[in-house]
């Protein structure tokens, strides 16, 4: 009986792996085509070239700036769009809601993550990018702003949940006390919970960023798929996800062209994936500093 | 004194109103959608092949058929991984190195973006090991998307079955696994299940990483093998919206919507509501 009990906690700690298994085989994938596109493409045309243009028969160009800065652009603005919205909500369902606005809001607020991307875009694209557009008077709504504000709604279900999580994990003592010295409720929030929980709200937002940077389809829809370099909020970028997108079905497997989009990916990913990182490891510490 | 209370009451009113004001945007997007697709939605719609050049007389059944393959599919590959990986997390782990290193990588899979999902599964599934874009290979690709969800939704159930369970069955002699396999695993499946088909039930709305490993926007026929092309509802919706010249299209691509977002929902609801139930029947 020992035997089968050894074996069986092995085999399941070696399914386990797979997960280690498979973010190893995203990377692995990623950077040996990756790369391959640098041994052509040097690292400063690359970088710092803004032009996109690998299909011109002449001179194809291999600047990502401009979808890097698209890909900023958008994302930053989303999260300027969802923050407070998100912030504020989280604060509302964790310290001021009664037990029954609580559990009808919160079953709600996370039926917005269930909405399929593409059914966003299919909103930006029709209703959120004409009104834009005629709010600030331009011909194509289809804008960074349209994208920051159609990203926003689905960031919002993640700022929210882990804001919440992180407030509600702090220690009771610490409302209580500072009760006890007669503060009122939102002094308490402002003055002892918020700047407890500030490392945890900040990975939050960040963790909601690095949703906002790889978010492809409503972006692919409302940006406007523009390769000249964006100058405002108003015009039409192309971030990194879109170009993937639109571009991958295209070319040639094996090809300079498939190489840089891989590199792109491999960008995109390395990104992600540092901001997921650190943003956990702050999560993880902030729980384990609070729990007694 | 009184300033004080009233000021509280204000902030408590005004914090309530952007919760509700982010349970409207949810709302409206679910209004637009019926006011503009409500009215091409019908049997003909829903049960009929697609046809590009006659879209007001077809439908999306191959898409419905399609997209609830692909859910099936990654249900198959994706919840007994998750489920194992939970049960030696939550029942085997001891807190270490390893165990932070697994749990890390859980949640970065969790943040890898979709795009970067249908890029891997492209050069991987698709051309490494060559299973062509099928329903085979889309299904392993949304897998990695899935399993974060699977294996926290798994643990939350597995937190849930007492301690007193466990340690009643080790002190009558079983092994950790017996103990596993005969008390624990029985009394959280249901929740196992719930939350896992809830995670699948987001992965049919993905869209990004489907176009590039199997989705196709039109077939004559349905799919007849795992590594047949497949039509899928999100991918539909988007052909319409962005890509096709008919007048009407739009309005297709709203009642596409609809129908996508009416399954998500109803799979949502109906796990919701099972789990409930299942967690009042339990008393422990």
């Amino acid at each position: 009986m020992q035997r089968v009990d050894g074996i069986i906690k092995w085999t399941l700690f070696g399914v386990s792996c797979s997960s280690i298994l498979l973010l190893a085989g995203i990377f692995f994938f990623l950077f040996t085509t990756g790369i391959k596109a640098f041994q052509v493409i040097s690292w400063s045309q690359f970088f710092l070239g803004s032009l996109w243009n690998p299909e011109a028969y002449a001179g194809p160009q291999w600047g990502i700036l401009g979808l890097i800065i698209g890909t900023l652009m958008v994302a930053g603005g989303a999260l300027l769009f969802a923050m407070p919205l998100g912030l504020a909500s989280a604060i509302y369902l964790s310290e001021m809601a009664s037990a029954p606005w609580r559990e009808t809001l919160k079953p709600l607020l996370e039926m917005i993550a269930a909405i399929p991307s593409v059914v966003l875009g299919l909103i930006g694209l029709i209703f959120v990018s004409p009104l834009v557009a005629s709010v600030f008077g331009i011909s194509s709504g289809l804008s960074a702003l349209t994208s920051s504000l159609i990203v926003g709604i689905m960031i919002l279900p993640t700022i929210i949940s882990i804001s919440e999580d992180v407030l509600s994990s702090l220690p009771k003592d610490f409302r209580e006390a500072s009760y006890a010295l007669g503060a009122t409720r939102w002094q308490t929030i402002k003055k002892v919970l918020i700047p407890a929980a500030t490392s945890g709200l900040v990975a939050a937002m960040m963790l909601a960023l690095g949703r906002a940077v790889g978010e492809t389809m409503a972006v692919l829809m409302v940006a406007g798929n523009s390769l000249a370099m964006p100058h405002s909020f108003l015009d039409p970028v192309r971030p990194m996800t879109a170009t993937i997108a639109i571009e991958i079905k295209e070319v040639v497997q094996g090809s300079l062209h498939y190489q840089a989009l891989f590199a792109i990916g491999l960008v995109l990913f390395i990104f992600t994936f540092m901001i997921n990182f650190l943003s956990d490891m702050v999560l993880e510490k902030q729980a384990r500093k609070y729990r007694w | 004194m009184v300033g004080e209370k009233r000021r509280e009451k204000i902030y408590e009113f005004m914090f309530r109103g952007i919760t509700l004001f982010i349970v409207l945007l949810l709302l409206l997007v679910l209004w637009f959608l019926l006011k503009n697709g409500w009215s091409v939605l019908s049997w003909t719609f829903l049960s009929s092949s697609w046809s590009h050049q006659d879209i007001t007389n077809s439908g999306i059944f191959p898409a419905i058929v399609g997209t609830l393959l692909l859910g099936i599919g990654v249900f198959l590959f994706s919840v007994p991984i998750g489920i194992a990986t939970a049960i030696y997390l939550q029942e085997y782990a001891k807190d270490g190195i390893f165990t932070l290193i697994i749990t890390l990588t859980i949640r970065n899979l969790a943040g890898v973006p979709s795009i970067i999902y249908g890029v891997f599964g492209l050069a991987f599934f698709v051309w490494f090991l060559n299973l062509g874009t099928s329903l085979l290979a889309a299904s392993f690709t949304l897998m990695g998307m899935t399993l974060p969800w699977i294996i926290s939704t798994s643990q939350e159930a597995l937190q849930m079955v007492p301690h007193s369970f466990r340690e009643g069955s080790l002190a009558l002699g079983a092994t950790p696994w017996q103990t596993i396999r005969k008390v624990v695993f029985p009394s959280s499946l249901s929740g196992m299940l719930t939350g896992s088909i809830l995670g699948v039930s987001r992965a049919m709305g993905e869209t990004a990483p489907i176009i590039m490993v199997g989705a196709t926007f039109f077939m004559p026929y349905l799919p007849t093998s795992i590594f047949d092309k497949f039509m899928a509802l999100p991918y539909h919706l988007f052909i319409l919206a962005a890509q096709h010249s008919s007048p009407y299209a739009r309005q297709y691509a709203f009642a596409t919507g609809i129908v996508l977002i009416g399954l998500i929902f109803i799979m949502n609801l109906a796990m919701f509501a099972l789990r409930y139930r299942l967690r009042r029947k339990k008393v422990w």
